[in-house]
This record gives structure tokens, C-alpha cells and sequence, in this order.
């Protein structure tokens, strides 16, 4: 944050709106908020469009001269390829249901945060450059020309939407300001307006695989040191293959996971629980990414990272791909990958090898989501597990917004959750399942640098955790998304000081009784579980 | 500002209506010529504007889910606020048309010494069920005027919606639950800080135009009485192109006739299209089946991407070293 | 994803129902009434004039005639004074219904084309014994 605000000076917040009309209030590019633009070596390195040094709060954003022209252009073809586009442009009625719905209007006051301004902002320039109406009457229809100050307000703003969809299900038209950040978002990225937090990890997906650049052999090691802690840990060994042609399944899941806490927790979650069943899967180091960065440039891009997931499938010849925690990457999955890509033949309808289970929902997109599958399990009594060892963590869960409302996944984690800790509290109703709130820096706005945006973004879903931890002493948040887990806590440890963040495969991995594992009186963070102090010195050297 | 220009252009009709009306052959022209191009442009343009959303696609299948998914049997799914069933998109989008679902939904956030409170907020879903309700009911009466004889619905809908007879003519339920639900709108709009700060004149335009024809409507009944049987006369003849033009109709007549001319010729054009685009919206009339079947987009263009021959091009050595398998040695 | 054949079938289906009553009336407009006022009480009249004017007596003699209740069973007054000055008595029987003796060729032509039940004879009696519905007598 450029100075540092507590947290009650963050909380002074105005939800009252000023009265000088949102028109003739320009914009204020501020420190804290905005996110660094993309490099320009980072936007050549996946062929888009006028890579360029510039920066936001400069009066020149080095825009080529018929900047206007291909914005616009831009514009009508995307109304003319989505039908979503022209409707959201056309029918909205201004009724307010969504303005106190978002995230980042509740946590900073911004009018221009509400979700219908700020669809307003390209709104208005749809009314002033291709409608009658707004061309004779101009201000009066709500139209305005495109200008540069329109532009940087459009470009500001479109940083300050998660797409995280709340606001489209209180809608009564299902408006989905996601669609038109999406939207946006691919306009401003025709003359390189991205930023860099989006696009070097689109660009280092695009090489290596990963958003943060792991080379193959890197991305092994990781998981391979990982596998060490769980040896030290739970004292199994456990090795995980690579690349393996003729596995039964190819699992993919974010690669935050592989490198940060408390991801990687995460991860040795899933290779336990693997281990555990004697699961036929591979990993690989060329589809290693299951979120998708892309996915907040354009659409394009999103398609073009997400291909290499069925064209490593083809390659590896596995039957059925298995989608670890992530948001986004969901979304992705469930809603557009079965139109991005042509299907692969080889491929065949999800079974689970452990129960027999068909997987009916992923007939024919063959992935399926990691808390369907756990939950298949256990409701075939396939795990053995001791939920006791999460005794001392009081559990809440956060929905995230992408399997929530981009995909309706709100039982199952539930259930694995309940198998797994013996104490579970729900956070108030209208904080949770499809009235979830967005951890406040989703969609490729966890950068460091808008530290403010994500902290004031946080707060309805930080305040919804305290309420909990208040009431109940709830100090652990389960999510299922690895931008959750790379944000919330500090999110947390801001707002609400004492809670951890944890993968609900984390906590399966912590209550699973697997075969030949140590007394387990440490969990997966190397931690000791209170009231299971080793009865031996030795214990923790058995190897 | 804005509201300023919509009371003046509203006052404008009134004002162009009433002079007409008072001249001869002008009311030819507002009780014949103008109600005809209103419902052409209305209808015209309404088919104009939904043709126009239909040309382009719709490439991803994106419907909000707002309820647990299909998964498995033993987990309770919600079938109408996630369905994978055509029948069950339909409810959904039933409820969603006639019980105004999502704006059921609504709370209001408000934040109490660092805690945030959400409230549940139903004025806002009152105030357009009984706006739009009550709208449609008079709608339907209206047709006593469109229809010899009368069918058989109209009149029972009126036997309702007149039941407490009270006052000569009856004093209609519908003409009050529309002027309540228009005061509920218009007053959002007025004193709710943050409505007042998004609305247009797109917005107050059409609540004064149909305030003004409710008004209108209803000083028609009570008040200025006009002629019914000439009323009839004329709008019948219109309805059937013989359009006749009574003598002594009254002004006030002509007044509501070319408000709901305006409305209707205003409606294409504006937000008031809502009515069609509720129906087409991708978020709400998709079924949430998209793992279950592919769906094609009809601009689909073949990815470009790094292919695995590229990558193990580049970091072949880097592979065989830690010992990941690759294709050529 | 066009779903043409489902937009078509809705826009179908909406301008058949704001056209609906361009068909119900299959181009044809029903005839306009006559009322009839060719009474004896009314031909025997030297002025045929009403209680009040023509153009009023159109619009609002159903106004006129709910005020005549309310003063003559309410209130108990029996005595109107029109807009020329004149004394007239209040009473449907007696004094409307002299001159329009006529019901089903005067009253309820109007009635019946625009669709209006009056509840007058809710309490009155029909005239001629006839103790039929106007509207029901006119549409069955």
C-alpha cells in the first residue's frame, strides 16, 4: 500500500454517493488501487498486440494514433460475436439491485463500484458512438464520445472487477458484469493496456506451462521436495510419476500450488490422497497449469492456454483428465472448455477406478473436479479417516465465486469438509454458496502493488470470517481455489488476525489413517497436532 | 437535470395533445394517423431490435448458477436455479419472468461499526411486481375497447379488479396498485442516494410518460369524462382498419392516446426492452449441462498454441536430466 | 448458437398477442349502437332535451345517476337542479325511465357495445317485467 492504512482507517467507508453526477468526475488513477502495466517483452512473447512502455498515472499512455478506431472497431465486432454483449449494452434499467452487491464497492465506496456504473463507463460509450438516441442527445440518453479520459477510467475500472458474477445473480436480467469485463478487458488489451500481474504469467504459461514459470524439471523437484516433507511428515514415501504415457488419469490442477503456502499443503494433500487409493495418474510438466491468466486477457487467450490440457491428454492416451482447487481455472473448465477445444477421441467417460462411480456430469468434457471425486470416495467409505486429528481447527468454508456461481459446486467440498473435521460453522447466509463473496482478488488482481484494491475487496468476506471467528472461534478458512490461497491470507491476517487458510484437500490429507504411516502428531505444515505429542523422541526419525 | 427534461418532454405531449385535440383535422391525425405509426414502429421496431440480438450468437454457454449442480444422486441438486433439464430452464426462466426471482434476492448491505449487515430489501421487487402486474391487467381491460364483443377473460379480470365497487365507474384495484408501484420506482429514484446517482433520463422518461397515461387514464374516468361509446367507436374502427373519428370524444382522450403512442413508439428504442431481452439473456435461459454435452461456437477458430513438440524442443536437455520422459531422445 | 427457430417462435408468439385484436376482430368493426328515442313520453316531448345536455348525459350520465342515489336514498333529497336552473325529480323510475321506457332498445345498446354491466338493476326493477341481465341478454 503506498501509506499504509489500518484497518480501521480502511473502514471508513462513505457507501453514500457524492452528488455531482459520475459523468463529470474524472477519473483519479490512484496509488494502491491500479496494478503495474504489462512489460512489453511479456506481450510480444505471446504475439498481442503494441507491446509498449507506459504507465497509468502518465499523461501519454503511448497509445498508437488510431487508438479510437480500433478500440471501437473492437467494439462492434464483439457485439457482433456475442450475443451477451448487445444485450447487456441494451437492457439495463438502472434498477440498483446490484450496486451494494460488489466487493469492491461495499469495501471502498467508489460509486463508480458499483457494478451498474461501471458497466455504465463502456455503456455510455456504446450509446454516444453506435446508437442514434445517444448521438442527438448525447449526455442526456447517458451517451458520451470515447476520449482519452473515457478510455482511463474504462481501463482503471476494468481492473477493479474480479469477475466474480455476484452481482449477476441478484440481476433480474442476469446482467453479468464479468462478461462485460471480460469483454472490456479484451478491448484494452488490442493496444497493450494489460498489466503485468496478467501478463507475464499468461506469458509464461504460454512457455513453460505454468503461470510462474517453472521449467520442467523445476516443477518435478518441487513436488519431489514436497513428497520429502510428507516422508518426514507421515513417514510414507511417495513417488509420483511424470509425463507417464498409458496412465489411466492426467491430473492438472493450479501451479500456485506447487510453490507456495499454503498451496503446496494443497498438493500434499492430493499426492497423499492418490497414494492412499493406489490412483493410476500422472502429472505432467507441460500441462501444468489449471488456471488460466489467459482467461483475463481475452477469450482468445484463455482457449489458447487451456489447449494444451486435452492435447497433453491425447498425448499421454489417458482415459479421464482430474481438475485439482482453483477458481477460475473452473470456470474455464466447466463453462468453456468443452467449446474451446475439439474433443479428444481418445478419451473416454470418467469412471472412478476406486468406486465404479460414472462421473454423469463430465460425460463428455472427461474432467472432474477434485471435491466431486474425494466426495465420491468417501461416501463409498473408500478413506479412512480420523477427523479427529482436525480437532483443534474450527472450520469454516468459503465458496468461491467460479464453482459456485460458474458451476453450482456447493455441496461437495461441503461434504468432504464434514467427513474430515469435527468442527464446521457456516458463515451468515448471505456470505456463502451462490451469494458468496469474491476474496477481493480474484481474476488476476492478487499483485502486490494494489495492496488497498484487494484489502478494501476483502472486506465482506473477511468480515463474514470474523463473524464466525467471533462467535464460534473459527481459525481455519477452507477454500477450494489457489488464488484464494495465495490471497486470503493476508487478507485475514489484516482483517481478521488468528485465522489460517487451508485447501480442503489439505485437511483430507491431515485426517486419512494411510497404511503405514507414522503416529501423525504433526500435520502437513510440520506442526505439531495438539494432544498427539509424540510418545517417542524417536517418532519423528522413523523413516 | 435529467428529471427536469423528461417531466418537460412528458408535459410537451401533454401540451401538443391537448391543443390538438381542440382542431379538427388534427384529431384525425392523433386519434387515427399517430396511434397507427406508433404500433407500427412498436411492433417493428421491437422485431427490429430482437433480430438484431439474435444475429449474433451466443458462443458460450455462461447460465449463473445460483444452486447446487448435478453431480450425484445422494447430493441434493437445485434444479431450478441450476438446471440441466430443458423443462427445468423453463421454470427458471418462469419464475424469473413472472415472479421477478433474482430481484427477490435482494438485500441491502449496510455497515454497522465495522460490521457488515446484510438485510433483505423487498421494495424494490414490491414496487416492479405490482408495477408490472397491475400494468398488464389494464393492458388486458383495455382490450373492452380493441375486441367486439368483449372476451370472456377480459371480463372476469375486470370483475376482480373492480370488486369493491367503489364510486361510478368503479374504482379499478389495478389503478391503484399501479400508481403505488410507480411511487415506489419513482421515489427509489428520487431519495435512495445511489439510485438517484445511476439514473437517466432513460429512466425517468418512461416512469413519467406512463404515470402520465395512468393519470390520464384514470382523470378519463373520474373527472373529464369522455364519450365511451365514441371511445369504443374509434378504437374498434382501428382496430379492425376502419378507423372512423367520432364527434365530441373529449381532449382528455387524445391526451392519453398520444402518450401511449409515445410509449409505444419510445419503447424499441429504449431500456423498456428489458421485456424481450429478459426472455434472451445467456445467463439465465441456458441449462448448466456444459460438461454433460458440447456445445459448438459457430466462429470457433482452431487455438494457436505451444504445441508439446515446441516445448520438448526447448527443454528436451532439461527433461532427460531430471529424469521426465520424452518423445525423442 | 443462434436459436433462431426459438427467437422466431417468440417474436411469433409476441405479435400474435398485440395483434390479437386486429384477428379477433377478423377486419370487421362491430356495428356502432343507435339508441332508440322514439318513445311515446319522448315523442310527445315539444323540447327533447334530458335533464342536462346531450354530450353531458353521454359521458357522465352514470355519475349523474350514482349522485341521484346517494341524495335520494342517503340523503333524502329528491330534488336536482341542472346546469340551466331547472327543478328536476330525482328518481330513476319516475323520471329517467318515463321518457327511456325503451331499456333494451336505448340502455343497454351502449351497454352491451361497450361492455358495461351497470348495477342499477341490482335493485330496481327492469322495466316490462323483464328481469333479464342487459349485457348477459346481448352476448349469449
Amino acid at each position: 500500500m503506498a501509506k499504509e492504512l489500518t484497518p480501521q482507517e480502511t473502514l471508513r467507508i462513505d457507501l453514500r454517493p457524492p452528488k455531482q453526477d459520475w459523468m463529470d468526475i474524472p477519473v483519479n488513477i490512484k496509488e494502491g488501487i491500479y496494478c503495474y502495466p504489462a512489460k512489453p517483452e511479456k506481450i510480444e512473447c505471446v504475439d498481442m498486440p503494441n507491446a509498449h512502455k507506459w504507465s497509468p498515472v502518465e499523461e501519454d499512455w503511448g497509445l498508437p494514433e488510431n487508438w479510437k478506431e480500433i478500440f471501437l472497431e473492437g467494439f462492434r465486432e464483439r457485439l457482433d460475436k456475442h450475443r451477451t454483449f448487445k444485450i447487456f449494452m441494451d437492457i439495463c434499467v438502472r434498477c440498483g439491485a446490484c450496486a451494494d452487491k460488489c466487493h469492491f464497492f461495499i469495501g471502498s465506496g467508489d460509486p463508480k463500484n458499483m457494478p451498474v456504473v461501471r458497466a455504465e463507463l463502456l455503456r455510455s460509450v456504446y450509446r454516444g458512438e453506435f446508437t442514434k438516441a445517444g448521438q442527438i442527445l448525447g449526455r442526456l440518453a447517458g451517451a458520451r464520445k470515447l476520449t482519452m479520459p473515457v478510455l482511463k477510467e474504462i481501463w482503471y475500472y476494468l481492473f477493479q472487477c474480479t469477475e466474480c458474477r455476484r452481482c449477476s445473480l441478484f440481476c433480474p436480467y442476469g446482467i453479468d458484469t464479468a462478461e462485460i469485463t471480460i469483454l472490456g478487458r479484451e478491448l484494452i488489451n488490442l493496444f497493450g493496456l494489460n498489466i503485468n500481474w496478467i501478463q507475464e504469467p499468461v506469458c509464461n504459461c504460454y512457455n513453460t506451462g505454468n503461470h510462474l514459470g517453472l521449467l520442467p524439471h523445476t516443477f518435478k523437484q518441487n513436488i519431489e521436495f514436497l513428497c520429502d516433507d510428507i516422508e518426514e511428515f507421515v513417514g510414507i514415501k511417495i513417488e509420483p510419476t511424470f509425463n507417464r504415457k498409458g496412465a489411466e488419469i492426467l491430473f492438472v490442477t493450479p501451479s500456485g500450488d506447487v510453490f507456495a503456502e499454503p498451496g503446496i499443503y494443497t498438493l500434499m494433500g492430493y499426492l497423499m490422497l492418490f497414494e492412499h487409493i493406489g490412483l493410476d495418474y500422472t502429472w505432467s510438466t507441460y500441462a501444468c497449469e489449471g488456471g488460466n491468466f489467459g482467461f483475463f486477457t481475452s477469450l482468445e487467450m484463455a482457449q489458447r492456454l487451456n489447449a494444451k490440457i486435452y492435447h497433453e491428454a491425447e498425448r499421454l492416451g489417458v482415459k479421464w483428465i482430474l481438475g485439482g482447487e482453483c477458481g477460475h481455472m473452473w470456470r474455464v473448465i466447466h463453462q468453456y472448455m468443452n467449446t474451446f477445444q475439439k474433443p479428444v477421441d481418445s478419451l473416454e467417460e470418467p469412471i472412478s477406478p476406486i468406486t465404479g462411480t460414472k462421473f454423469e456430469n463430465a460425460k463428455s468434457l472427461k474432467m472432474v473436479h477434485i471435491s466431486e471425486f474425494t466426495a465420491d470416495l468417501i461416501k463409498h467409505g473408500k478413506l479412512k479417516l480420523d477427523p479427529s486429528r482436525n480437532d483443534h481447527l474450527k472450520v469454516t468454508y468459503h465458496d468461491s465465486c467460479n464453482p459456485s456461481r460458474g458451476m453450482g459446486m456447493l455441496e461437495e467440498p461441503r461434504y468432504v469438509i464434514k467427513n474430515v473435521c469435527n468442527h464446521f460453522y457456516e458463515m451468515p447466509e448471505n456470505t456463502i454458496r451462490e451469494e458468496t463473496f469474491c476474496c477481493g482478488s480474484g481474476s488476476g488482481l492478487n499483485a502486490g502493488e494494489n495492496m488497498e484494491l484487494r484489502m478494501r475487496g476483502g472486506l465482506p468476506r473477511a468480515n463474514a470470517v470474523k463473524h464466525v471467528h467471533n462467535k464460534y472461534g473459527v481459525n481455519t478458512l477452507a477454500c477450494v481455489c489457489a488464488i484464494d490461497r495465495a490471497v486470503l491470507p493476508a487478507s485475514m491476517e489484516y482483517w481478521v488476525p488468528g485465522v489460517d487458510v487451508a485447501g480442503v484437500s489439505e485437511l483430507v490429507a491431515n485426517a486419512l489413517i494411510m497404511e503405514g504411516e507414522n503416529e501423525r502428531s504433526v500435520n502437513l505444515r510440520g506442526e505439531e497436532i495438539p494432544g498427539r505429542a509424540p510418545k517417542e523422541e524417536e517418532a519423528q526419525e522413523d523413516v | 437535470m435529467a428529471i427536469l427534461v423528461s417531466l418537460g418532454a412528458v408535459l410537451a405531449i401533454v401540451v401538443i395533445a391537448l391543443i390538438g385535440a381542440q382542431v379538427g383535422p388534427l384529431q384525425y391525425l392523433l386519434g387515427i394517423l399517430v396511434p397507427y405509426a406508433a404500433f407500427a414502429i412498436f411492433i417493428g421496431g421491437f422485431i427490429w431490435r430482437v433480430v438484431y440480438w439474435g444475429k449474433s450468437p451466443v458462443p458460450f454457454r455462461i447460465p449463473t448458477t445460483a444452486g447446487q449442480e448435478y453431480s450425484f444422486p445422494w447430493i441434493k441438486r437445485n434444479r431450478f436455479d441450476n438446471p440441466v433439464k430443458l423443462w427445468e430452464v423453463l421454470v427458471r426462466m418462469f419464475l424469473e419472468v413472472f415472479a421477478f426471482r433474482s430481484l427477490f434476492r435482494h438485500t441491502r448491505a449496510e455497515l454497522r461499526g465495522g460490521n457488515l449487515i446484510y438485510g433483505p430489501s423487498k421494495w424494490l421487487w414490491l414496487g416492479a411486481l405490482m408495477f408490472h402486474y397491475s400494468f398488464l391487467v389494464i393492458a388486458l381491460r383495455h382490450l373492452r375497447f380493441f375486441v367486439q364483443p368483449t372476451p370472456e377473460f377480459v371480463k372476469t379480470i375486470e370483475n376482480i379488479d373492480g370488486m369493491l365497487q367503489i364510486g361510478a365507474p368503479h374504482m379499478y384495484l389495478s389503478e391503484v396498485m399501479l400508481l403505488t408501484g410507480l411511487a415506489i420506482l419513482l421515489g427509489r429514484r428520487f431519495f435512495a442516494p445511489r439510485i438517484r446517482y445511476i439514473s437517466l433520463a432513460n429512466d425517468y422518461f418512461p416512469l413519467f410518460l406512463i404515470i402520465a397515461i395512468a393519470t390520464t387514464g384514470i382523470l378519463m374516468r373520474f373527472l373529464f369524462r369522455v364519450d365511451i361509446v365514441g371511445v369504443k367507436e374509434l378504437v374498434l374502427g382501428l382496430a379492425s382498419f376502419h378507423p372512423t373519428l367520432p364527434d365530441g370524444i373529449g381532449a382528455m382522450f387524445f391526451i392519453h392516446v398520444l402518450l401511449v403512442s409515445a410509449l409505444l413508439a419510445y419503447f424499441p428504442f429504449s431500456k423498456l426492452m428489458h421485456m424481450g431481452g429478459v426472455f434472451m439473456s445467456p445467463t439465465r435461459n441456458l441449462v448448466n449441462n456444459t460438461r454433460m454435452k458440447r456445445h459448438v461456437n459457430p466462429w470457433w477458430t482452431p487455438p494457436k498454441f505451444h504445441t508439446y513438440e515446441e516445448y520438448e524442443e526447448e527443454y528436451r536437455d532439461l527433461m532427460k536430466e531430471a529424469g521426465i520422459p520424452v518423445e525423442r531422445e | 448458437m443462434y436459436d433462431t427457430g426459438k427467437i422466431i417462435v417468440g417474436l411469433a408468439i409476441f405479435v400474435g398477442l398485440v395483434t390479437s385484436p386486429i384477428w379477433l376482430n377478423k377486419g370487421k368493426a362491430a356495428p356502432k349502437p343507435s339508441p332508440k328515442l322514439d318513445t311515446p313520453a319522448i315523442q310527445q316531448l315539444e323540447k327533447k332535451e334530458c335533464v342536462e345536455s346531450r354530450q353531458f348525459m353521454r359521458s357522465t350520465h352514470m355519475q349523474l345517476l350514482n349522485e341521484w342515489r346517494d341524495r335520494a336514498l342517503r340523503k333524502g333529497e329528491r330534488r336536482y337542479i341542472n346546469k340551466k336552473g331547472e327543478k328536476i325529480y330525482i328518481s330513476l323510475q319516475n323520471t329517467c325511465m318515463k321518457c327511456h321506457s325503451n331499456k333494451k332498445e336505448f340502455c343497454d345498446t351502449c351497454h352491451n357495445y361497450t361492455d358495461i354491466k351497470p348495477y342499477c338493476w341490482d335493485c330496481h326493477f327492469i322495466p316490462e317485467g323483464r328481469k333479464t341481465w342487459a349485457s348477459t341478454e346481448g352476448h349469449s
